[in-house]
């Protein structure tokens, strides 16, 4: 890890930005065409992929390409992302966590207690799925499938979709709420500033190998 | 839609009402197959074909009298044959002319997602509008008798219309016209309702003591119903669901999952929002660079 000019500390590489950015296009079309098929009053959102066919074509394909995408940076978040004792006492203090008491929290490495815990939220929801979107596939696969657990499957598919844009609303407004997050994922730095307040075992560990240079 | 139907009671997943003015002020309509009269000749099934111009793939015999083998977008209905033994030991050849059922409280238009591709007619007939289907197959998933079929060619969802085309211009279906043995009649509900109950009290007569009438109330009763010797046992024909009705599974998904999902969404976005208002952004500033510069610099 290398300090850039100054006052800058890589977080994000480019190469993790784009899979991400990738992975959030994705994740906007796979849902807003999904809440299209899920519910009557969204049905006009199929217009948006070119009718209800062609929506009924296309998510599956989108859904299917965002889980291999966010397969890569899972592979690559998922070392940093072990929930230790301190995240649990990080999420326990969800109070001081609304109110922006850092000072009240325990040091935080690369990622927080609630960004590990959105970690696994994910993994286990695009994991359900895309293990029942195989079953309700009609086109290709539903056949395979008794007729009582493509009913299941259907039912899973909902639920876990509801729970993933959940999730996802809450990462959202995490970065807006959170000044210097976004940044981190279109730029990919932070400042030193940024790092140690939020960051701060990781902020010790990436700075460590510059002073010593 | 070709025509304009101003009797349509239900529409698949709209919420308000469709143009329903004229109603069903003669009754609902029904069409009765009696199992018990049926030989198997499979007239129906090529009246079906003809009138509605259709042709399945020649298959190959699949070692029993069903043919096609089963149900497709081609075949709207197809004679089941079973064998059955009955405890005297004696065979009974049962035959069910299977096809839509046409439900009053329809499976597949409660879970049908694309609005109008099932409606429900005043008279009972439950019609695919394949101009608005969408090819998911959620009917299939929806159905409690496995009835609706898509099609490899159009990806679109085929099944019985009860012909509505014909029921529409005072007609009775092309299988119930086909019928030689009058094994399919065709009438408002409740004259069919009568009509089984009278087949009912000479089969009773005849030694069928569990003869009647196949109008499953899981579904809100059918629109096309069966007399059936064996009417406490519908498994024994090619496996009629006993007590038919729309899966609970299916009920769950397109009943209070929807209203609670849009809920949860919407209800996450407002405690953002209003946390945002309220709390407001977590920023950093001179002091946490400050503070990131000392403790740079204190590092040995």
């Amino acid at each position: 890890m290398s300090l850039q000019p100054a006052d800058r500390i890589e977080r994000y590489r480019a190469p993790v930005r784009i899979t991400h950015w990738i992975v959030a296009i994705s994740f906007v079309l796979v849902a807003v065409s999904g809440l299209a098929l899920f519910h009557p009053a969204m049905f006009w959102l199929t217009n948006l992929f070119g009718g209800g066919p062609w929506t009924r074509i296309l998510h599956p394909f989108i859904g299917c390409f965002m889980a291999a995408a966010f397969a890569l940076l899972g592979v690559r978040f998922w070392r940093d992302n072990a929930m230790q004792q301190s995240d649990w006492m990080w999420l326990r203090k969800f109070n001081d966590v609304a109110n922006n008491r850092e000072q009240n929290l325990p040091e935080v490495g690369r990622y927080n207690g609630g960004q590990k815990l959105l970690f696994f939220v994910i993994i286990v929801c695009l994991t359900c799925l895309f293990l029942s979107g195989i079953a309700i596939w009609r086109q290709y696969f539903s056949e395979y499938f008794a007729v009582d657990l493509v009913r299941f499957g259907s039912l899973l598919h909902a639920f876990f979709g509801i729970v993933l844009i959940c999730a996802i609303v809450v990462h959202i407004y995490a970065a807006i709420w959170v000044k210097g997050s976004i940044r981190a994922m279109t730029r990919g730095w932070v400042t030193p500033g940024w790092a140690w307040k939020h960051h701060r075992a990781w902020f010790r560990e990436v700075t460590k190998g510059i002073q010593q240079r | 839609m070709p025509l304009q139907s101003l009797d349509i009671v239900r529409r698949s997943a709209t919420t308000l009402p469709s143009p329903e003015v004229r109603g069903a002020h003669t009754g609902q309509v029904a069409k009765l197959i009696d199992t018990t009269k049926c030989i198997g000749c499979k007239a129906c099934q090529v009246a079906c074909m003809e009138w509605n111009d259709l042709r399945d793939a020649i298959g190959s015999c699949t070692g029993h009298y069903d043919n096609p083998p089963d149900l497709s977008e081609n075949s709207w209905t197809l004679m089941r044959f079973t064998e059955y033994e009955n405890p005297k030991g004696d065979l009974e050849w049962l035959i069910r002319k299977d096809g839509c059922m046409h439900c009053a409280d329809p499976g597949c238009l409660n879970a049908c997602p694309s609005p109008g591709a099932i409606v429900q007619y005043a008279n009972g007939i439950v019609d695919f509008q394949e101009e608005n289907c969408i090819g998911c197959g959620y009917c299939i998933t929806g159905c409690p008798f496995d009835v609706p079929r898509i099609s490899k060619q159009d990806k679109k969802a085929y099944k019985c219309t009860l012909c509505s085309d014909r029921v529409a211009v005072g007609l009775e279906p092309a299988c119930v016209k086909s019928c030689p043995t009058g094994a399919i009649v065709f009438g408002t509900k409740e004259d069919m309702t009568q009509h089984a109950e009278e087949r009912i009290v000479d089969l009773k007569s005849r030694g069928f003591e569990q003869a009647g009438l196949y109008d499953p109330a899981g579904v809100g009763g059918t629109h096309v119903m069966y007399v059936l010797h064996h009417a406490d046992q519908p498994m024994l024909y090619s496996g009629l669901p006993d007590k038919p009705r729309i899966s609970p599974t299916v009920s769950l998904w397109k009943g209070i999952t929807k209203p609670l999902a849009l809920f949860a969404i919407v209800a996450t976005a407002a405690v953002g929002f209003l946390h945002y208002i309220g709390v407001g952004p977590n920023e950093t500033d001179e002091r946490d660079e400050d503070a990131a510069r000392r403790e740079l610099e204190k590092t040995p």
